[in-house]
C-alpha cells in the first residue's frame, strides 16, 4: 500500500489512469486470498459520528487466516489497510502494555493485541466497543469520565513528612511485595466496562479498575495519608456498589485481580 | 504554477517577491468545543448485556439478585395478604392452606414445593459463598467458577431433596 501512494503521489495528475484497480475499493472480502485459503468471517460494530441519525450497525469483513497474524489486533490492521480504511479502532504498542486497543471481543472484554483469532473458521468473531461506554466513532469509546473517576483518587504518593537521611522514600522487600499485582494494571478498562454494576451506576461508582488503584495508594507504606483515602471511599456509591460480581477479575487481560482488591478495600474500610 | 517557481528567484533578487500561500482550507468559523458538544449528545451507547458472554460470575450473581427479591416479594405479598384477609373473607389459615395443598396431584405437589425450593436453596447457598467472599477468600478465578458450579449444583440437589419430602 505504502509504494502505490508514493507512486501515485508522483503521478498527481494522472492519478485516476494509473490507480490499479484493487487499491482503493472498499470491497469488504480478501482482495487476493491464498492457495486453500482459511476464511473466517468478522463482524465489527460501526457508528460513524458524521451521520449521527443513522443506526450502529454491524459491518461484516471476511480474512484469509493464512494471510493474516495470529492476534485480533492483526486481523483489524488488516482489514483497516486493506478491505476499508475507514475502520476506525484504537492501538499502540502491540504487546499488551498500553491498553489502547481495548475492545469486547466475542462477548468478552480483552486486549485486541493479545486476544488470539480462533482457528474456528466456520463460526464467525464478534467485536464491540467496550460495554455500555459512549462511542466516539466504530471502536472508539470515550473514556473522560474514567479518566476523570481516577484523578479523583489522588494517585500518587502523599506524604508531608520527609525521610531522616533526606534520601528517597524506602520500603521493605515484604512493604514491596503487597503492591505486586496492582502496579502491573495498565487502566485499559476492560475490567471496569465489563462490570454490570459499572454499567449502571458509572456516574457515582468508581468501578473496579479505580478501586484496584485506590487500593495499590492504600496498600503502600510510604503513602501518609490513608484515613483520608479511607474517608474519600466510605459512602454509599464510591465502593459499595461492588456486588461482587466479578466480572472484573474473570475479564482482565493482564491476569489481575479487581475483585480482590475490592473485597481488601471494604475490609479496610470496615475496621 | 511553474511560471511562479521560475520567477521567484529573480524576484527574491530584486526585493520584488510577495509570498502567495494557495488556501487549501476553508477557515472553520464554528466553536471546535461545540462541535464536541453537539457530538457527545448524539453517541450512542455501547451494547452491553445484550452482547456479553454469558459467565457463571455475571448469570450466578443476576440470579442471585431476582431469587431474592421473588423470595422476600413473595414473603410481603405473603404476610400482607394474611393481614388483610379478615377483612376481605380469605381463608388463609394453615389448616385450610394444608388442606387445599393436599388435595392436590402428587405432581403438581412436586412442581409447587421445587418452584419454592430452588430460589430458596440457591440464594441462601450463595449467600455463604458471598461471605466467604467478605473474608477475602476464594476469590480467584480457578475458585469463583468452582463455587460457582458448586452452589448450583447445591442448590439443584437440595431443592430436589426438599421437593421430595
Amino acid at each position: 500500500m505504502a509504494s502505490l501512494r508514493t507512486t501515485s503521489r508522483l503521478f498527481a495528475a494522472s492519478r485516476p489512469m494509473f490507480r490499479p484497480a484493487f487499491a482503493r475499493t472498499y470491497a469488504t472480502v480478501e482482495p487476493t486470498p491464498s492457495e486453500n485459503p482459511k476464511m473466517k468471517t468478522f463482524k465489527v460494530y460501526r457508528w460513524n459520528p458524521d451521520q449521527p441519525s443513522e443506526k450502529p450497525q454491524m459491518a461484516s469483513y471476511d480474512l484469509d487466516l493464512n494471510k493474516t497474524g495470529p492476534m485480533m489486533l492483526d486481523a483489524l490492521i488488516r482489514i483497516k489497510n486493506e478491505l476499508d480504511p475507514t475502520l476506525t479502532f484504537r492501538r499502540s504498542c502491540r504487546e499488551g502494555i498500553c491498553g489502547s486497543c481495548a475492545m469486547n471481543i466475542d462477548g468478552v472484554n480483552t486486549l485486541a493485541c493479545l486476544c488470539r483469532i480462533p482457528t474456528d473458521t466456520k463460526s464467525e468473531s464478534r467485536i464491540y466497543p467496550l460495554p455500555h461506554t459512549y462511542v466516539v466513532k466504530d471502536l472508539v469509546p470515550d473514556l473522560t469520565h474514567f479518566y476523570k473517576q481516577y484523578k479523583s483518587i489522588k494517585p500518587y504518593l502523599q506524604r508531608d513528612t520527609p525521610t531522616e537521611d533526606g534520601l528517597e522514600f524506602r520500603q521493605s522487600p515484604e512493604d514491596r511485595k503487597k503492591l505486586d499485582g496492582l502496579y502491573e494494571c495498565i487502566l485499559c478498562a476492560c475490567c471496569s466496562t465489563s462490570c454490570p454494576s459499572y454499567w449502571w451506576n458509572s456516574e457515582e461508582y468508581l468501578g473496579p479498575a479505580i478501586l484496584l488503584q485506590s487500593f495499590r495508594w492504600l496498600a503502600d507504606s510510604r503513602d501518609e495519608k490513608t484515613l483520608e483515602r479511607k474517608a474519600a471511599l466510605d459512602n454509599s456509591m464510591s465502593v459499595y456498589r461492588c456486588h461482587t460480581i466479578l466480572n472484573c477479575t474473570r475479564t482482565c487481560p493482564k491476569g489481575l485481580n479487581p475483585g480482590r482488591a475490592i473485597a481488601e478495600v471494604k475490609k479496610m474500610l470496615a475496621v | 504554477m511553474r511560471s511562479t517557481m521560475m520567477r521567484s528567484p529573480i524576484a527574491v533578487g530584486l526585493g520584488q517577491n510577495i509570498q502567495k500561500r494557495q488556501v487549501t482550507s476553508s477557515p472553520n468559523t464554528e466553536d471546535p468545543n461545540q462541535i464536541l458538544v453537539q457530538q457527545r449528545l448524539r453517541r450512542p451507547v455501547a451494547p452491553h448485556l445484550s452482547i456479553y458472554k454469558p459467565q457463571i460470575t455475571w448469570i450466578g450473581s443476576s440470579l442471585h439478585r431476582i431469587t431474592g427479591c421473588a423470595l422476600s416479594g413473595s414473603l410481603y405479598l405473603w404476610a400482607t395478604a394474611y393481614l388483610a384477609s379478615p377483612a376481605f373473607g380469605w381463608h388463609l389459615e394453615s389448616a385450610t392452606m394444608v388442606a387445599s395443598f393436599g388435595a392436590l396431584p402428587v405432581a403438581a405437589k412436586v412442581l409447587l414445593k421445587s418452584t419454592l425450593a430452588l430460589p430458596f436453596t440457591y440464594h441462601s447457598i450463595n449467600g455463604i459463598r458471598h461471605l466467604v467472599w467478605d473474608t477475602g477468600r476464594a476469590l480467584t478465578n480457578p475458585a469463583i467458577i468452582k463455587t460457582g458450579w458448586a452452589v448450583v449444583g447445591l442448590s439443584v440437589a437440595s431443592a430436589v431433596g426438599l421437593a421430595l419430602i
